[in-house]
């Protein structure tokens, strides 16, 4: 064969949307050419902003992730939409079905949306989640808009991925001490209460207020408002864009941009190298050694931590 | 990094009829069975289809239609694949689809013809030998 990724590679650069499809396939599955496919679009990378949308399961998220694609595309925005959905633990399958709330955009030859199964990963996203991010920012895109799956509380990955987190709430679940608990509520930039026609919204508004108020906030420190929404009549979206472009803003002037860019490089390369050693290993020399503390280990002949002590020792001798 | 494939599956709804089950229990029966379902909604146009079947590179695109539009629907969809040099996404239809219909549709590009009552392990077994999936 000829190099076919070269040419996926150069064919994606060139804007072809079948090229960026079959990228990201090849980056979610792991497979052989992925590793080339994101250092070569690397580089490229940076252009977009990156806004996250999570919340509990029926809150909306793929709706208003629809209503503010659509007023990014008055604006003519380029758009990448990932939409993550969970997978199923007993098969490994998974039913995605968040395009359905995006028919009337998903025409457009300016957006492009792609969904994604968790795969086994915990914590909102999938492993490759922020590949596929990259891959469409380093294709052109403005915005790249991320759905997580239905998050309760402790699926916080987004913030790792995004420069604005957006979550979306609704009224009438849960009392106030859900909302002071640690989790999801700590890392939004914007809250948008949906179905504000619904009873209730009022409560929530002011909780979501009163939890905010719980601390302290410095002279210029970004506070999150608080948007009440009717996302299905497009009520309180145009607000949100707004409030999400002034954060972009907040992000540029105070420098945390730059702060945030840069942690992401130096944790994207330990990452990758500890993925890589770990390979290397279970190639090396001692992949022997490594199949044989595993089977100690599933026997119980061993814990898992002096097993694990015991193989990087072995590397001293 | 892990190797980690997962076969693709658009499940989709052309056209007009609005009775979606079959098509949700022939979802069900893939996800149980290890496949990504990228399942459309109701009342798909053919472009759709096709565009959301390019950009979320399935493997395999299964139409549920049970209007007795098949004869137009089917093709449109065959077609639009060619002119994007998707022709590789292999086409399954579902349905209630006379037998002379289905041969048809076969001769025209379709790999697969499923009626009323198919047990979906049929259908499994038929998808993943289309597919070559390894077990």
């Amino acid at each position: 064969m000829e190099d076919a990724i070269g040419e996926l590679i150069e064919r994606l650069f060139k804007g072809d949307r079948r090229a960026l499809a079959r990228a990201i396939s090849i980056v979610e599955d792991g497979a052989p050419g992925s590793s080339r496919i994101m250092s070569s679009i690397y580089g490229k990378c940076g252009g977009a902003h990156i806004i996250g949308f999570t919340g509990p399961p029926g809150a909306g998220k793929s709706t208003i992730v629809d209503r503010v694609a659509r007023h990014l595309r008055k604006m003519d925005k380029t758009i990448g939409i990932v939409a993550v959905d969970p997978t199923s633990p007993f098969s490994g399958g998974a039913i995605l079905g968040d395009r359905i709330r995006m028919h009337e955009i998903a025409m457009d030859p300016a957006i492009f949306i792609r969904s994604m199964g968790t795969r086994g990963h915990l914590g909102g996203l999938a492993r490759a989640t922020g590949d596929v991010i990259r891959l469409m920012d380093a294709f052109g895109k403005d915005y790249v808009l991320v759905e997580t799956v239905g998050a309760g509380q402790s699926e916080v990955d987004i913030v790792e991925s995004a420069h604005t987190t957006v979550i979306v709430e609704m009224p009438g679940l849960g009392d106030d001490i859900q909302a002071i608990k640690a989790g999801i509520l700590e890392i939004g930039d914007l809250f948008v209460v949906n179905k504000a026609d619904r009873e209730g919204i009022d409560k929530t508004v002011a909780e979501l207020g009163t939890m905010l108020d719980l601390r302290e906030w410095k002279d210029k420190e970004w506070k999150p408002p608080i948007i009440p929404a009717v996302a299905k009549e497009d009520k309180g979206v145009a607000e949100a864009v707004e409030v999400i472009r002034q954060h972009m803003e907040y992000l540029t002037q105070s420098g945390k941009l730059d702060v945030i860019v840069t942690k992401r490089l130096v944790e994207d390369y330990h990452e990758l190298t500890r993925d890589l050693l770990w390979e290397q290993v279970l190639k090396g020399s001692k992949a022997t050694e490594v199949k044989r503390l595993e089977d100690e280990v599933r026997s119980k002949k061993k814990d898992p931590y002096s097993a694990a002590e015991e193989l990087v020792k072995s590397f001293d001798q | 990094m892990p190797m980690d494939k997962r076969y693709r599956i658009l499940v989709a709804k052309p056209g007009l009829d609005g009775h979606d089950r079959g098509a949700k229990v022939v979802a069900r029966a893939l996800r149980d069975a290890g496949f990504e379902v990228i399942y459309s909604g109701l009342h798909q146009t053919a472009e759709q289809i096709v565009e959301a079947a390019i950009q979320e590179d399935v493997d395999h695109i299964g139409l549920s239609i049970l209007s007795g539009a098949h004869m137009t629907l089917v093709p449109k969809v065959l077609e639009l694949l060619e002119q994007n040099q998707a022709s590789d996404i292999k086409v399954t239809v579902g349905g209630i689809i006379p037998e002379e219909d289905g041969e048809e549709l076969k001769k025209a590009g379709v790999v697969g013809v499923f009626g009323p009552g198919t047990p979906t392990d049929d259908l499994v077994d038929f998808l993943k030998s289309s597919l070559g999936v390894e077990e």
